[in-house]
């Protein structure tokens, strides 16, 4: 059950570490965030089709994801921004329905698997199983989350995003392009969409649905580890993961979504600028 | 006696028209008058027909209820409950931004969804209830129902039409207002603004119950396949930005509007008969056709159809 939420938890913090640098940097939700996953992923099941290896489809898929979303931002957001981050909510609303029902007619309704081979657990110590696939799992999300760390830390661009999502008038002031800010954080955040959609495709199935079935969780990290903070979606991530499987040993699987919605709620009513938000700067 | 069958579906299609404006009318309170973002309408309209059809049917094994109450009750009871959780879903996030609501709303809406799905001692689980009642169903043949409920849809849809109409012009509809347009000045003139962003969330919310209760009678029929969330949520957000948010004629209009459009793609993809997988891709090829055209109104005429009637004072 532990395993389950720490596999469930990655996918989820590379979906929420994205969500929360668009949410933090743009300011508007951005409710299209989990269809872009769901593109990514059938991106990679068209890849994967053409017998390329593993590798070359993950970063295809999220390239290819991180340039719609660029797309998506400049023919639909950019003209809107002035106008407010709600009229910017709607839009992404419309942008999400028309990003899932065009994978829906692009690859069809049904459930697709990336492989149909049935894969043999692991025994661990302390009677854990574990297939190759989950360790896959956990290991390229960990992997990219260090990635995505020290781009924060080390890089101009990086130290830019983070200035921005800070103080985005301060920003422009200390002399940063928040243009091309806002064009890497795009590009960044659906990349790290894609990943954590090919992950979720792996982990259970692909459906054109995936993506908005998972977004409920994703806001609650969000919020959970604060508005624009990827650390704290990080370990948002990873608590909604865990309080998801964990919650099955009491009330029926098919209320996990529910889940994170209460621990959204708890979060909302204790601490809403999150449990790292300090004072509380977005409410 | 057969009566022409392009007369009887333009009654249906005006019932389900006035069942849409209700719910327009009441997304216009919350959003185009106060700005509140309930994205998570389908929930509302849900548990309004779920609460009517469970007090009004009679005993049945699949489901709660037995309580074989009249129609009335069935309604009022579900502008009761919608309007409970509304107030719930409000206390946490009312003093937060906008987009806290959103997510709110629609996590709301998501777990009502999979109450009434797996809940089977409730609802009936995906099978859903069916023999919800209507009035004087028995009594009356078939085509002179439907018109005789066109008459209670139209009469529940002018009182809503009144009753939002008169409040935007009243003080009440003055300070929603200035809530939308600057929530500090609101709360600097001394309004509390929580309670009145409380009062529109609330009322908005029972005429989206109340709009859930009729469907529920006239369709006599629901399950949980009806209140896919998104899709419907949509649909009424379209019908109010393309009428235009804050005018309550615009909403009407839009609903309407919307509404023939949507059933008339539906018909078209019903004549063509597709096999399934084609009519699923047709479906879809419908949701982003709309979701196109909301895309361009927002770019290209943001105050929709009709917009609203600013005042500069009054």
């Amino acid at each position: 059950m532990i395993v389950n939420g720490i596999i469930t938890g990655s996918i989820i913090v590379l979906g929420a570490t994205g969500l929360t640098l668009t949410y933090g940097i743009l300011r508007f939700a951005n409710f299209a965030h989990g269809d872009l996953m769901t593109l990514g992923a059938y991106a990679a099941l068209t890849l994967a089709g053409m017998n390329l290896p593993f590798g070359v489809v993950f970063v295809i898929a999220m390239a290819f994801t991180a340039a719609a979303g660029i797309l998506l931002d400049t023919v639909l957001y950019r003209p809107l921004r002035k106008r407010g981050s709600i009229v910017l909510l709607i839009s992404s609303i419309g942008a999400a329905l028309l990003l899932r029902n065009l994978v829906l007619i692009i690859w069809g309704p049904r459930m697709r698997y990336y492989s149909q081979d049935i894969q043999i657990a692991y025994m661990m110590p302390f009677g854990i199983r574990i297939k190759p696939d989950e360790l896959l799992i956990i290991g390229i999300a960990a992997a990219l989350i260090v990635l995505v760390h020290i781009f924060l830390k080390k890089t101009r661009m990086g130290k830019a995003m983070r200035a921005t999502a800070d103080n985005a008038e301060l920003a422009q002031i200390a002399g940063i392009d928040t243009d091309r800010v806002v064009m890497w954080t795009w590009g960044i955040g659906c990349a790290l969409a894609a990943a954590a959609g090919i992950l979720l495709g792996m982990e259970v199935q692909l459906r054109p649905q995936m993506g908005w079935d998972i977004l409920l969780p994703l806001f609650a990290a969000v919020i959970l580890g604060g508005i624009g903070r990827p650390y704290g979606a990080m370990a948002g991530g990873i608590i909604i993961g865990l309080s998801q499987e964990i919650s099955t040993a009491f009330i029926s699987t098919a209320y996990k979504p529910a889940v994170s919605f209460a621990v959204l709620i708890l979060v909302l009513l204790i601490r809403p600028s999150g449990i790292f938000g300090g004072e509380g700067r977005w409410s | 006696m057969v009566i022409g069958g392009l007369e009887g579906y333009l009654i249906v299609f005006l019932v389900m028209s006035g069942i849409f404006a209700i719910l327009t009318l009441g997304l216009n309170l919350q959003w185009g008058i106060t700005g509140l973002f309930n994205i998570g309408i389908a929930g509302f309209f849900a548990v309004g027909a779920y609460t009517s059809a469970i007090i009004t049917t009679v005993q049945s094994p699949d489901h709660l209820g037995g309580y074989g109450m009249p129609f009335i009750t069935g309604i009022l009871g579900a502008g009761a409950l919608s309007g409970m959780i509304a107030w719930l879903v409000g206390i946490p996030t009312l003093r937060l931004k906008g987009d806290y609501l959103a997510i709110a709303t629609i996590g709301i809406a998501e777990t009502i969804r999979l109450i009434f799905t797996n809940e089977s001692w409730l609802s009936n689980g995906t099978r859903g209830i069916t023999g919800i009642p209507g009035p004087l169903r028995e009594v009356l043949p078939h085509y002179y129902y439907n018109l005789f409920y066109l008459l209670i849809t139209a009469a529940f849809a002018g009182l809503a039409f009144l009753f939002i109409e008169r409040a935007l012009h009243s003080p009440w509809g003055r300070v929603l207002r200035t809530i939308r347009e600057d929530e500090m000045m609101a709360a600097a003139t001394g309004k509390d603004v929580f309670h009145f962003k409380m009062q529109c969330l609330v009322t908005g919310a029972v005429i989206m119950g109340v709009a859930g209760g009729l469907y529920a009678h006239f369709i006599g029929f629901i399950s949980p396949e009806v209140f896919k969330p998104m899709q419907f949520t949509f649909l009424i957000w379209v019908m109010l930005i393309v009428g235009g948010a804050g005018n309550n004629k615009g909403a009407v209009l839009g609903a309407v509007a919307v509404w023939g459009l949507w059933t008339g793609t539906e018909f078209l993809i019903d004549a063509l008969e597709l096999s399934t997988d084609y009519q699923t891709k047709a479906g879809a090829l419908r949701i982003i056709t709309i979701s196109i055209a909301l895309e361009l109104i927002l770019l290209l005429r943001p105050e929709g159809l009709l917009g609203e009637t600013k005042k500069t004072f009054d």
